[in-house]
């Protein structure tokens, strides 16, 4: 077992050698945009070690039959041969014309492993053994006829941000385990990775107004932040410049009654440094997705909310994710 | 990553398949062994998976005990006996701790191995064909191990199918590979001489004695390997002149004919006179661990380092060990003289005291005839009159001949030669007993002629006063068709336990087919394979021309095999291939092309404002598409067949009117 796993990383690092010196022959380089249709360009075929040792078993027997003068012994070991090379165009037919469609995926957050789900075009042949390995993970799935193939991996993540996909390697030993026949697909195609959760529940910012009231100010003609007057706004909050412009009373936003409304500042965080500070509001933002509670995200230049629901946490996540 | 059920059973059938092929020439308690360990390693992992492998205390003493075992049964553990029970046994010992993918991987190396081993005791088309089925088990456990895979990730991959599909794909797979197995059967270059000679069991079986007591024949005519093949420069000779003589018998102690020992030829006698033209040909020597060589009737020529004696026996140097080939050249029609005092009375010479009644016969003749030719022709009669062929004669006593003359009456060439030469030395006419081969079958195929072991015979050569030496074949009196059609017809009728009609036919059908087999498969050799391209004139391929064949027809199947491989499938799914069937008719018959970014209905919307009659035809159609398209979320195939019959059916013919 361990021995298959170092041969079997002695052949990936093999491999990998070789795609530094011929990158145009394994075509790693290029991204290259979905579907990917794997053909005969692209597929390469390899007898396993079994094969060569399924080979060298094969001589051996060829070799005591011719020397018995033994053709029925002769005839078996032609047969086996014959069965193995024909294996070889079973391997490489298994590939070919197999189409990757689309990648899909759940972000997740940094340290949870990413599930993907590769989604190959639906064939006319019966594809058995198919091989996916992508990073260190790996799926055996088999494609049936006229059904779109769907393969689930997943994928460690380790920092937030946009993740491009590894290179995919999609291989196999149909049928009978002495070739091997394989294709690298590079798909251009960038997951999101969301920010890490602090781990530890910090409670929610409750208030803070005066934070919230400079903020205001300094953000106070965008449009986003004003709204109608209603009965009992404070007239401190009227906002006369934009209310004239409108020809109706205008009120700023954040100054409403500020009950189970949070204000997730980046900048008030300033005791922790960037990452620790994504960390926290990561986890804010999910604590307040949890209570279903309407929150506001102030990040440096970019002001969401206050908003409540799915979208509006993706949207928060996927701002932090970026930062 | 362990054997799921099935991958391990698989193994194990895989295993069991292979030992018991060698199952007929193990001793009986090896056989039950075996089957007990595959039986309870195969139910430990059925009830008690989690045990895993047996624990090394128990599989030590086992690898230990094989060696031994191989040395109590056989004394010696060298050789092809020995040697299968260590192979068999190793599989079976690799079997009950196979755990991993990789130990069922090296299980189906070795299996391969003893399945062809097996072939090494047998070589008929039974054996052949039981090997053949034990590959697919074999095949069946490498193709399990490709699917049924478990990983770290997905618990369990998607099995495939039931056995059933796996076992045709494998028949599939077999039957394709069966014409490059072929190809390769035929042009792969046969040894001249083994590489290393082994005690084969083949080998371990001897031509003909140098002697002949009854019985010792008996065995030989039963057995169908090849003493020799031979190749004609000129015309195949017929039938009955097919004798090809081995050794010459002189001395008779009333058991047994024997040599009594051979004086070389003095070349400067020359008692020979052919009166014919003389026929060039090679003969190809089977091993026969004896040292006589084989010539058509008489031979005028030594093979190169061959000894030729008075009597014409023809005698290798040493013992035949390997396959030999020599030319000779040999009289059909002569003259054989050369008989001086001391042959006359080698040639006469009796056992005392034993025989008293045939001695009396023989003498009675003299008496009666005086040409020497009447008194062979009164035998000939005799035997011809009174006389059964059988190759299972009743027992003779201490005056054999006179047992078998009298008595039995029943009995196969050696006592019929044998109690001729008793008969006519008796009346004074100096006879011997020429042992060899009579027969043979022509190869069209092959261009040449075997003679097998079951074509031995025994005949004698008398010598009349004005003719020399002349052959006499008494055998032949008695059935003619002998010497006319060769032992096969004969011998085959001779067994008495096949007595119902319907039994023996289909005996001789079933003799027949492995005949066929021994002849075109077993028989197989460079010879053979020389005269592969005789279809297209040429005779004696030499090995460019079998290269250049070779190369030629592997060049075909690569092609044919390229272009199965490479043949891509045009799209999957059935239903966007019928509307895109349905748009390529309406972008043909109604001159409107769907554009790449059109959907259905904007499609139908145009159809209809260009081509307002053949809403009746096409609206339906695009309509079903739509529903089957978007409206589900599984479509049924039964409705995308008819949606494509419908397509195919449609009548779109553009309007008259228009």
């Amino acid at each position: 077992m361990s021995r298959a796993a170092s041969t079997g990383e002695f052949w990936l690092k093999l491999l990998a050698q070789a795609e530094k010196r011929l990158p145009a022959l394994t075509r790693l380089r290029v991204r290259e945009n979905l579907p990917i249709r794997l053909d005969r360009r692209r597929i390469y075929v390899l007898p396993t070690a079994f094969g060569l040792v399924f080979a060298g078993m094969l001589f051996v027997m060829s070799i005591g039959a011719l020397n018995y003068y033994n053709n029925p012994a002769l005839m078996l070991t032609a047969l086996l041969g014959s069965v193995s090379v024909l294996s070889m165009l079973v391997a490489f037919r298994t590939l070919d014309g197999s189409c990757l469609d689309r990648v899909q995926a759940e972000p997740c957050h940094a340290g949870d492993p990413l599930t993907l789900e590769l989604v190959f075009a639906a064939g006319r042949r019966i594809r058995p053994g198919l091989r996916i390995d992508i990073g260190g993970s790996h799926a055996v799935v088999t494609a049936l006829p006229g059904e779109p193939l769907r393969a689930v991996l997943t994928l460690p993540t380790e920092r937030r941000g946009l993740l491009a996909l590894p290179r995919i390697r999609v291989w196999t030993r149909w049928p009978y385990g002495l070739f091997r026949a394989w294709s690298w697909l590079n798909p251009q195609i960038e997951l999101l990775v969301y920010p890490r959760a602090e781990p530890h529940a910090v409670p929610l910012p409750q208030g803070g107004q005066a934070v919230q009231r400079s903020r205001v100010q300094a953000l106070g003609e965008e449009f986003g932040a004003l709204r109608a007057y209603r009965a009992n706004d404070p007239r401190r909050l009227i906002a006369w410049k934009a209310s004239a412009r409108a020809d109706r009373l205008l009120v700023r936003e954040p100054e409403q009654p500020v009950g189970d409304d949070y204000v997730l500042d980046f900048d008030a965080l300033g005791a922790l440094d960037l990452e620790a500070r994504i960390s926290r509001l990561t986890r804010w933002v999910l604590m307040a997705e949890e209570r279903r509670a309407r929150y506001t995200l102030l990040l440096p230049g970019l002001h969401l909310g206050p908003d409540i629901g799915s979208a509006h946490a993706r949207r928060c996540l996927r701002e932090l994710a970026l930062l | 990553m362990r054997l799921t059920r099935r991958q391990f059973d698989l193994t194990a059938l895989t295993t069991l398949c292979a030992s018991g092929l060698h199952a007929p020439h193990f001793p009986l308690w090896l056989n039950l062994t075996i089957t007990l360990l595959i039986a309870t390693r195969w139910l430990q992992r059925r009830l008690r998976p989690d045990w895993g492998k047996p624990p090394a205390l128990l599989r030590l003493p086992l690898t230990l005990a094989l060696p031994v075992a191989v040395w109590l049964q056989y004394g010696n553990i060298f050789g092809l006996d020995p040697g299968s029970v260590f192979a068999v046994g190793m599989l079976v010992l690799k079997l009950t701790e196979s755990e991993t993918a990789r130990d069922a991987r090296a299980v189906s190396t070795f299996a391969m191995f003893v399945l062809m081993a097996a072939l090494l005791f047998e070589q008929d088309l039974l054996t052949t064909l039981y090997v053949g089925l034990g590959s697919i088990p074999l095949l069946l456990t490498l193709r399990s191990l490709e699917t049924e895979e478990r990983t770290a990730s997905v618990p369990a991959a998607p099995a495939l199918g039931n056995l059933g599909a796996s076992l045709a794909a494998v028949l599939a797979n077999l039957f394709a590979a069966a014409p490059l197995a072929l190809i390769v059967f035929l042009f792969l270059p046969r040894l001249a001489a083994p590489l290393w000679s082994a005690q084969t069991a083949a080998q371990g079986k001897t031509g003909l004695n140098d002697s002949m007591s009854p019985g010792n024949l008996g065995q030989l005519l039963l057995d169908d390997s090849p003493a020799f093949r031979v190749s004609f420069d000129t015309a195949v000779p017929p039938p009955a002149q097919r004798y090809w003589r081995g050794v010459v018998l002189w001395r008779y102690d009333g058991q047994r004919w024997s040599r009594a020992g051979g004086v070389p030829l003095d070349p400067v006698r020359q008692p020979l006179k052919p009166l014919a033209a003389e026929i060039g040909y090679e003969i190809t020597q089977e091993p026969s661990q004896k040292r006589w060589l084989f010539g058509l009737d008489i031979p005028t020529s030594d093979p190169v380092g061959a000894q030729r004696d008075e009597d014409y026996t023809l005698a290798a140097p040493r013992p035949i060990g390997k396959l030999t080939v020599y030319r000779l050249r040999s009289a059909l029609t002569y003259s054989l003289d050369g008989l001086d005092s001391r042959q006359r009375l080698r040639g006469l010479r009796l056992p005392a005291g034993l025989n008293p009644r045939a001695l009396a016969l023989g003498k009675e003749w003299a008496r009666q005839h005086d040409d020497p030719v009447k008194i062979v022709q009164a035998a000939l009669e005799l035997i011809r009159r009174d006389f059964r062929y059988t190759l299972t004669p009743p027992p003779l006593g201490r005056n054999a001949m006179d047992d078998f003359l009298f008595e039995t009456k029943a009995g196969y060439c050696e006592h019929f030669s044998s109690a001729f030469a008793v008969l006519m030395r008796a009346a004074g006419i100096p006879t011997r007993v020429v042992l060899g081969y009579q027969g043979g079958y022509w190869s069209d195929v092959g261009n040449y002629m075997v003679v097998r072991q079951s074509d031995a015979h025994a005949w004698n050569e008398v010598w009349l006063p004005d003719r020399g030496w002349v052959r006499v074949d008494p055998t032949a009196a008695v059935r003619p068709d002998r010497v006319e059609l060769g032992a096969g017809t004969v011998n085959s009728s001779g067994s008495a336990w096949f007595g119902r009609e319907w039994a023996l036919a289909m005996r001789n059908r079933w003799d027949l087919v492995n005949r066929l087999w021994t002849q075109v498969v077993v028989q197989f050799d460079d010879l053979t394979q020389r005269g592969l391209l005789r279809s297209v004139g040429i005779e004696q391929a030499d090995w460019r021309q079998l290269g250049i064949t070779f190369a030629l027809c592997m060049g075909l199947l690569a092609g044919l095999g390229l272009w199965w491989a490479l043949r891509r499938d045009h799209g999957g799914d059935a239903l966007d291939q019928a509307y895109e069937r349905l748009c390529a008719r309406l972008a043909k018959r109604l001159d409107i092309t769907r554009a790449p970014a059109e959907g259905p209905a904007d499609y139908l919307r145009r159809v209809l404002q260009h081509q307002p009659q053949a809403r009746a035809s096409v609206e339906p159609l695009l309509l079903q598409y739509m529903q089957l398209r978007y409206a589900q979320s599984t479509i049924e195939p039964a409705t995308v067949r008819a949606f494509a019959r419908a397509v195919r059916k449609a009548d779109l013919h553009r309007s008259p009117a228009r």
